[in-house]
């Protein structure tokens, strides 16, 4: 690490970005080098049309990605679009994670399942932009109409004659062209695409074999000292005292000191602001190991605080209680449901129980941070560049560009690196040491001090017509609500709260529909986990078309297709198209083998969501063994993301959704005693091993729309999809997760 | 703290810890050698996973002082140019997404399939279930257990 020379490069950059014109001159911002390796050398004679490309006269070309690579294959998309358009061979680009300059990169985060939608027309019109400003400089050069030139692989034809240009050759003329506005370039039609569309092994694969790759842990800098704190456990609570003798004497350590909670979100979680650190005793040491001893050699004693008597039976009482009581908003109210229900003729209610569970990223949180004189330098796996640059900023009162972040890779995220909290802890030890110190969390600090996937109730109310149609469907859903967590305490009144009841709407015919919400109050910090509200309102919806399917005596998938007869699109929260869940259902079901025979105990579940941009059927096929055991064999998808980029790129995401949802439906349960959570590490928070992975089978429907997200949209069919299957092996209801074996044990004996 | 020589990827390293301290540690902030991860501190996960001679171990789990003069291979140590069967089959079969897993999920695996050149799905299956991966690619892995082990025979 050479900060000085990180501050001249930085400065060269922005220079050179202020004075506009066609083809600003970038300076190399130095990339990551924590190995000690020398930064590159400022390159003035760079092309850079725009924020993205850089290509030199050696044809070396440079995509700097804005975007967080966090597993989600976000490099390998950019350089497909970017080389698409710029008519370049996809394996001649070099990537670099873009600078943390708002200014300049107006996205330096992921969310949503947003960043291949958000490159699709960007990053092509980058590239695009490019390429016509080389075809212009070509055709000034050869003083030709450029409509006789044309650009192919790195190199500017002049069709009439074959003279050729390489785009090296062309980058001192195309830098003195006039700019070519983005919005005026013409991107290519599907039919003449290269990469798009077509199965591309990811840019960062080879580092991935090799132990090359730099995740944030792997940070390195010299005289760095690493760094642990003991957090108070309870949700709300306090350091009261501590005594740090036997940890000062432990080799190793170099220094012992408290660290206050930063913005602990209001003890009901109303209105806070979600930095939401745990504060408590932090040790530093000369290496990781010393500094864990130091911590586990710490005398500590925490108030519990105002929530050190939640229980998740205190949680679960809440979550009862509050599904009958009076909404804080109606989100659907379509028809008029209670009359419907009052006079059915045949009337279905049910409840579903979904707790917390946590993200536990194989990367523990961690940053590094160095705080100099008027400079602060982060180096984070994180989702949110630019959110740490302004929270650093605000709590250290320095300016956002005295505040240098450094977006690493990330070793999983799933909605985790969303949260800052590990980078601001990082800032207030780096404060105390004046040296690069990073931060590590253990999986302990990890799972006990996450974000969670907030715990929810459902009650439903449906009724069926004599002819198997749904008359009436009614849906409570009650939660440790996750909006007021961000936003102030009204915003849980907006009907148009879609953070609490997202994906609840049924795409199904109905009449007569009520969603409706009611919060609990809890300590526990609670946010995005992959797919958000639609990873347990999916759960609902998807298990209680099913109990309707049952009561009227219909076969669950042709119950479902009966019900998206009709073609047009159907409004709710979401404007949605029913022929697109017809199409991935009657994929998933067709290449699944819907209605062939299976073994005895086997059953077969399906389940379809849209969230994120893309609708997705599951068809799960389980067995349940012996004592209750739940194996889940297969699972059968089929998949509308719109234009699938990289199609292998998008298997990728269904199949690790569909291993990521497991988790919580087979074993990952986060519970709370005294207002802290009970789990400490992976065999007491049990996530899917290989051994319970199912064979797996991603389907996609052709399509030239634009994409839709991809890494979430996996998550929410599947669990309900296993329950379904369930169901269908044992007669037995999956009414809370994850599955409890004693209630299939208990049922199928008797 | 006690000096002692270890010999780490064919390198011989003189270094200076306490006896106890976990060889993961020593690779890491030690040596530098970062391609080995910490995931869970307790052997649960297998993301430390190194080759102590034949055998794959959990490093979070191994005090240095036990090592000795056994030689330790790790990712970076595995082949010069990515060219062992494992690494060659994770490439082919586009195995990892965010990768942090990657390194203990090829050491576990080239060190099974040195023993047991030709696994059945179960014996994958059993021996890589100490290996979690949180991004969900274990589909990919046993197919890419399944081509390396095709490949080597």
């Amino acid at each position: 690490m050479m900060p000085v020379q990180v501050e001249v490069n930085r400065r060269e950059f922005l220079k050179a970005g202020a004075t506009g014109g066609a083809a600003f001159i970038m300076g190399f911002y130095l990339p990551l080098r924590s190995r000690g390796q020398e930064s590159q050398p400022l390159q003035t004679n760079t092309f850079a049309p725009n924020a993205w490309v850089r290509i030199t006269p050696d044809n070396q070309i440079t995509v700097l990605v804005e975007k967080p690579e966090m597993g989600q294959g976000q490099r390998t998309t950019e350089v497909m679009l970017l080389a698409e358009e710029l008519e370049v061979d996809f394996s001649t680009i070099h990537i670099e994670q873009a600078p943390t300059i708002p200014d300049i990169y107006k996205s330096l985060a992921t969310g949503g399942s947003g960043g291949t939608g958000a490159g699709w027309s960007t990053v092509r019109k980058a590239g695009a932009q490019a390429r016509q400003m080389f075809v212009r400089a070509a055709a000034e050069q050869w003083s030709v109409d450029k409509k006789d030139c044309r650009a192919e692989n790195g190199a500017v034809m002049h069709t009439p004659t074959g003279r050729r240009f390489t785009y090296g050759e062309l980058v001192e003329t195309a830098s003195r062209l006039p700019e070519i506005s983005a919005d005026a370039v013409t991107l290519k039609e599907p039919k003449d695409f290269r990469f798009i569309g077509k199965p591309m092994p990811r840019v960062d694969t080879p580092s991935k074999v090799d132990g090359s790759a730099e995740f944030g842990i792997d940070v390195r800098a010299p005289k760095m000292l690493y760094a642990v704190i003991a957090r108070c456990p309870y949700f709300g609570g306090k350091l009261s005292s501590f005594d740090a003798n036997a940890t000062k004497n432990t080799p190793g350590v170099r220094a012992v000191f408290p660290v206050p909670p930063l913005g602990f979100l209001d003890i009901c979680g109303y209105g806070g602001r979600n930095l939401n650190t745990a504060g408590g005793v932090a040790v530093v040491a000369e290496s990781t190991w010393p500094a864990i001893q130091g911590r586990n050699a710490l005398k500590l004693n925490w108030d519990k605080g105002l929530g050190g008597s939640e229980t998740t039976e205190s949680l679960r009482s809440s979550l009862e209680q509050q599904a009958t009581a009076p909404p804080t908003f109606i989100a659907v109210d379509r028809g008029d449901t209670s009359k419907a229900l009052d006079n059915a003729a045949k009337k279905i209610e049910t409840t579903y129980e979904l707790p917390f569970a946590a993200h536990a990223t194989m990367e523990p949180m961690n940053t590094t941070a160095h705080v100099r004189e008027n400079e602060i330098e982060i180096w984070s796996p994180t989702q949110w560049a630019n959110v740490i640059q302004d929270e650093i900023a605000t709590l250290s009162g320095l300016s956002k560009n005295k505040v240098i972040v450094h977006m690493t890779l990330s070793g999983g995220s799933f909605g985790r690196r969303a949260q800052w909290d590990y980078a601001a802890e990082a800032w207030q030890v780096a404060r105390e040491v004046r040296k690069p110190v990073q931060l590590l969390w253990t999986r302990e600090d990890d799972i006990q001090h996450d974000f969670y996937r907030e715990y929810s109730y459902h009650r439903l109310a449906g009724s069926l017509d004599p002819q198997g149609g749904i008359v009436a469907w009614s849906h409570r859903i009650v939660s440790t609500s996750i909006r007021p967590v961000f936003d102030s305490p009204e915003s849980l009144k907006d009907p148009g709260n879609s953070a609490e009841v997202g994906g609840a709407d049924p795409p199904y015919s109905c009449p007569n529909v009520r969603v409706d919400y009611a919060p609990v109050r809890s300590v526990v910090p609670r946010a995005w986990w992959r797919s958000v509200v639609s990873s347990f309102t999916a759960f609902a919806v998807e298990c209680f078309i099913d109990e309707l399917a049952h009561a009227a005596g219909k076969d669950a998938y042709e119950f479902r297709m009966g019900l998206l007869r009709e073609g047009g699109k159907i409004a709710g929260g979401q404007t949605l198209d029913r022929r697109k869940f017809r199409g991935v259902l009657q994929l998933a079901a067709e290449k699944a083998g819907w209605g062939k025979p299976l073994p005895p105990g086997w059953g077969r579940g399906i389940a379809c969501h849209f969230s994120f941009g893309s609708y997705i059927a599951h068809v799960a096929e389980v067995s349940v063994e012996k004592e209750g055991a739940v194996r889940v064999r297969r699972v059968v998808s089929g998949v509308d993301c719109g234009t699938a980029v990289n199609p292998d790129g998008v298997r990728a995401m269904a199949e690790g959704a569909i291993n990521f949802a497991l988790t919580p439906v087979l074993g990952g349960e986060i519970s709370i005693k005294d207002g802290a959570v009970e789990q400490s590490n992976f065999h007491d928070y049990q996530v899917l091993r290989i051994n319970q992975s199912p064979e797996i089978e991603v389907h996609i429907v052709p399509s030239n729309e634009p994409p839709g997200g991809m890494g979430e949209p996996g998550v929410p069919p599947l669990a309900p999809a296993v329950a379904n299957a369930v169901f269908a092996a044992t007669g037995v209801r999956v009414r809370r997760l994850p599955i409890d074996r004693r209630v299939l044990n208990k049922i199928s004996n008797g | 703290m006690g000096r002692m020589n270890l010999v780490v990827n064919g390198k011989s390293h003189e270094i200076d810890v306490a006896p106890e301290t976990p060889l993961l540690w020593v690779l890491r902030d030690t040596l530098g050698l970062t391609g080995t991860k910490f995931g869970c501190g307790m052997g649960l996960c297998g993301a430390c996973t190194v080759h102590l001679e034949s055998d794959a171990v959990r490093a979070c789990q191994t005090p240095v002082g036990s090592v000795g003069s056994k030689k330790i291979t790790t990712i970076e140590g595995l082949s010069p140019d990515r060219s062992h069967p494992v690494q060659k089959a994770w490439i082919a079969e586009q195995v990892p997404q965010c990768g942090y897993c990657q390194s203990g999920q090829i050491m576990q695996a080239a060190a099974f399939l040195a023993k047991h050149p030709r696994p059945t799905r179960e014996e994958i299956d059993q021996v890589m279930s100490g290996n979690i991966c949180r991004c969900g690619t274990y589909h990919r892995i046993r197919r890419a257990i399944q081509r390396a082990a095709g490949e080597a025979a």
